[in-house]
């Protein structure tokens, strides 16, 4: 089940602080520990009753599960402790993963790059949110895999964010396309005739972070998705929304306006390592359901990981389970 | 859109109509919809429970005054009470202290740490007339140091320069080492981004503040942030003894019940808000506008403002100038008025700062149409040379059909655009002869999209 637990030191950023290597199953447990102990906590009562549910409405909303997911999933268990004859709590809380996991499956459809060559994807997301950082790792990613990769360096608005990008490709041999300053779209079709030039297997187009009320900004992505197929009429290949696990429910908001601006075919859920978070999925599950490629948990590199939301599930209910 | 919190309450009323005072029984029912409404708005349950308790204790023996129903009435105890909460204290930055006054910067990854240093140097430089000096000590993520610099140079401030393989506590030694032999004002020192669980992280910035004893210690945070805002603002509460919070991102839509949880939970002023990427984007924070916000109630005021921000005032001079010189409205002065609509973020974003009602009543009138409708106003000026649009009369059937293609629309509708235009220059006359009434009969059609 917990298929890569490789050990790899953050040779990346030698000025983090260096964390116990755990396998990633591990660091995701960790990640969600907090929902996992509330969680554990109620299912050891005696019997199911009022006072339990509203206990775990409390901690689903806690959660950010938000009130309309948590409101279905209180629904849907008390049908089933009807239908179902469900008397004690641990039948209760494998209803509850069984729901769960089937509310979260169909958003466990890994991303597929072998499709086209150069495989385009273009990142976008709010300010803050994890998107230069996701590139990086995601560049990495790909690079283990045997695949050339391309960065475009889209950003260019935010002091320093082409920087930051250069230095990231600098340190792990990753060419990085950018200009001084200019239109991002303009950077981005560089980025494309260069990757077909050079044989690149991925190219990966990062944009600057824009808030969805921001209606100039939100048409400026869309203009540079219309350039990418310009430049590579199949293209985008894929066009990756990052979200921060921190954000609440303004989370289904961004998804909602970003696929209206730019068609969003999946997701990176970063930061997930804070403390009492995740339920933002079953929230997106519910009400914008999009494909999550990739969840993140840290700051080194392999904490970007695919999803699975079996492995997600497990790593909410079971504390000790051996992979 | 999330249901208003009036509106919400008022089915919830229905059946209470004349009762003259609010009472346990009949405010539970109301209680809920309104621990729905912070729980939407991401106000921490926790934070929801309390305030929930303490609304009810003031609630109840509350006469219903006047025309109001008993929900009207309890919105107003919650408001208040919202509004209490958040606000207090005074805010500002306290710079009293032996020069130079060190500020330090914390919060989580991408909260708008730098950019918030930049926007309060900007602030104090330009409204206290402060010598300020920023720092960065962030070593860790690639090109911090760098974005620092850069909107420090933006914010017209000076930057202490380091680099990403020294320590931050020797940075910040050099940079308050520095600050103090070249006279600075304010020392800022930004910090990079960290998560309350990291113990490494946060004993580094602990080390930080014990070492400077800043004056203001500032927590950064994210006014999108869930239901964790709690959960991170006491672990830096804790490690930290913050002076104030400043509040970012606030031009999202996000409702932003953060500000409530952390208000709470740590018991500090919110002293600022950070709106838009722009230097100058940074306000002082307005608790009676932020509880209306959390409630859904809608930010006329923010509109208000950000009218203000987004019409250049010298246009909207020269504007009214040529106007009352008699000379004519030309297109040229239809697709300024539109620039200026776009740039407050177009017709559905001002929509949305509207109450609920209203919004909803613009809604159904066709807002999103009329969005689209403006675009293609706009695109088919935009095909015409400077010569017709000062002159619309020259546009005759060969020049219509250029303009059409230039603008990829049919004839047809260039032709209702020169239309509409033609009603709204009549109108313009009217109003430069100073017949206010017939202005507002002639209003209709003057929207395109939003009348018909």
């Amino acid at each position: 089940m917990f298929g890569f637990e490789k050990k790899k030191n953050n040779e990346d950023t030698p000025n983090a602080p260096v964390v116990a290597q755990l396998s990633w199953g591990e660091r995701l447990k960790k990640s969600l520990a907090k929902t996992r102990g509330q969680l554990g906590g109620l299912f050891h009562r005696a019997k199911i009753d009022e006072e339990l549910l509203e206990d775990l409405e409390s901690t689903l909303l806690m959660a950010d599960c938000g009130i309309e997911a948590t409101q279905w999933l209180l629904e849907e268990l008390k049908s089933r402790v009807k239908k179902d004859r469900l008397e004690t709590p641990t039948q209760l809380r494998s209803a509850l993963i069984d729901l769960l996991q089937a509310l979260l499956a169909p958003l466990e459809r890994p991303l597929n790059i072998a499709s086209h060559t150069p495989f385009i994807i273009m990142i976008a997301g709010v300010n803050g949110g994890g998107k230069t950082t996701s590139i990086g790792k995601l560049a990495k990613h790909f690079q283990k895999q045997g695949k050339k990769v391309l960065l475009a360096a889209g950003d260019t608005f935010r002091a320093a964010a082409r920087e930051q990008l250069m230095v990231w490709g600098e340190r792990n041999d990753v060419s990085v396309i950018a200009q001084e300053s200019g239109d991002p779209a303009a950077v981005v079709f560089d980025a494309i005739s260069a990757a077909n030039a050079r044989g690149i297997d991925v190219v990966l187009a990062d944009t600057a972070g824009r808030l969805p009320t921001q209606l100039h900004l939100m048409e400026e992505i869309a203009k540079i998705k219309r350039v990418i197929q310009k430049a590579e009429p199949t293209g985008p290949h894929e066009v990756l929304l990052v979200l921060d696990a921190n954000i609440g429910q303004n989370a289904v908001q961004q998804v909602k306006a970003f696929d209206k601006a730019v068609g969003v075919t999946g997701l990176i859920i970063t930061k997930l390592d804070g403390t009492a978070k995740g339920g933002v999925l079953a929230a997106i599950a519910r009400q914008c359901p999009k494909p999550v490629r990739y969840i993140g948990v840290g700051e080194g590199i392999d904490d970007l990981q695919a999803f699975r939301a079996s492995e997600f599930v497990a790593a909410l209910f079971e504390a000790h389970d051996t992979p | 859109m999330l249901d208003n919190l009036t509106q919400r309450l008022s089915r919830v009323v229905k059946n209470l109509r004349g009762q003259a005072r609010l009472s346990e029984e009949n405010i539970t029912e109301m209680l809920r919809e309104v621990r729905m409404a912070l729980l939407e708005a991401d106000v921490a349950l926790p934070v929801v429970k309390d305030f929930i308790a303490k609304v009810k204790e003031k609630a109840v023996g509350q006469e219903v005054i006047g025309s109001l129903t008993p929900g009207q009435a309890l919105i107003g105890v919650v408001h208040r009470e919202l509004t209490e909460l958040m606000g207090g204290q005074a805010s500002g930055l306290n710079l009293a202290t032996q020069p130079p006054a060190v500020i330090l910067m914390s919060g989580l990854q991408g909260a708008g740490k730098t950019t918030t240093t930049a926007k309060l140097g900007k602030w104090l430089k330009e409204r206290q007339k402060k010598k300020v000096l920023t720092v960065s000590c962030d070593v860790y993520r690639p090109a911090a140091i760098e974005q620092l610099k850069t909107v420090s140079a933006q914010a017209g401030i000076d930057f202490f320069p380091s680099s990403a393989d020294q320590k931050p506590l020797d940075i910040a030694a050099a940079a308050l080492d520095y600050a103090k032999r070249h006279y600075y004002d304010v020392l800022f020192v930004d910090t990079a981004g960290r998560l309350a669980i990291d113990a490494a992280m946060m004993a580094e910035i602990k080390a930080l503040h014990a070492q400077f004893q800043p004056i203001e210690s500032l927590f950064v945070v994210d006014a999108m942030l869930g239901q964790d805002a709690v959960n991170t603002a006491k672990a830096f509460n804790d490690a930290l003894p913050l002076t104030g919070i400043v509040l970012t991102k606030l031009d999202g839509d996000a409702r932003g019940g953060a500000a409530l949880s952390v208000r709470q939970v740590t018991g500090k002023p919110l002293k600022f808000a950070g709106v838009g990427e722009k230097l100058n984007g940074l306000e002082e924070f307005h608790p009676e506008r932020m509880a209306s916000r959390i409630l859904g109630m809608g930010d006329i005021l923010g509109l208000v403002e950000e009218a203000q921000r987004g019409v250049d005032q010298d246009k909207a001079q020269a504007f009214a100038q040529k106007m009352k010189a008699g000379k004519g409205f030309d297109l040229n002065d239809y697709k300024e008025q539109i620039g200026q609509m776009r740039q407050m973020g177009g017709l559905s974003s001002m929509l949305e700062k509207l109450p609920a009602q209203f919004a909803q009543a613009a809604q159904q009138a066709g807002g999103a149409a009329g969005e689209k409708t403006i675009a293609r106003i706009e695109g088919i000026i935009n095909s015409m040379t400077p010569m017709e649009r000062a002159k619309p009369e020259l546009i005759k059937a060969s020049r219509k059909r250029r303009i059409a293609t230039g603008a990829g629309v049919q004839v047809q509708e260039v032709n209702r655009m020169l239309t509409q235009f033609e009603q709204m220059q009549k109108m313009m006359k009217q109003f430069s002869k100073g017949g206010m009434q017939k202005l507002m009969r002639g209003m209709k059609g003057m929207m395109p999209g939003m009348m018909r």
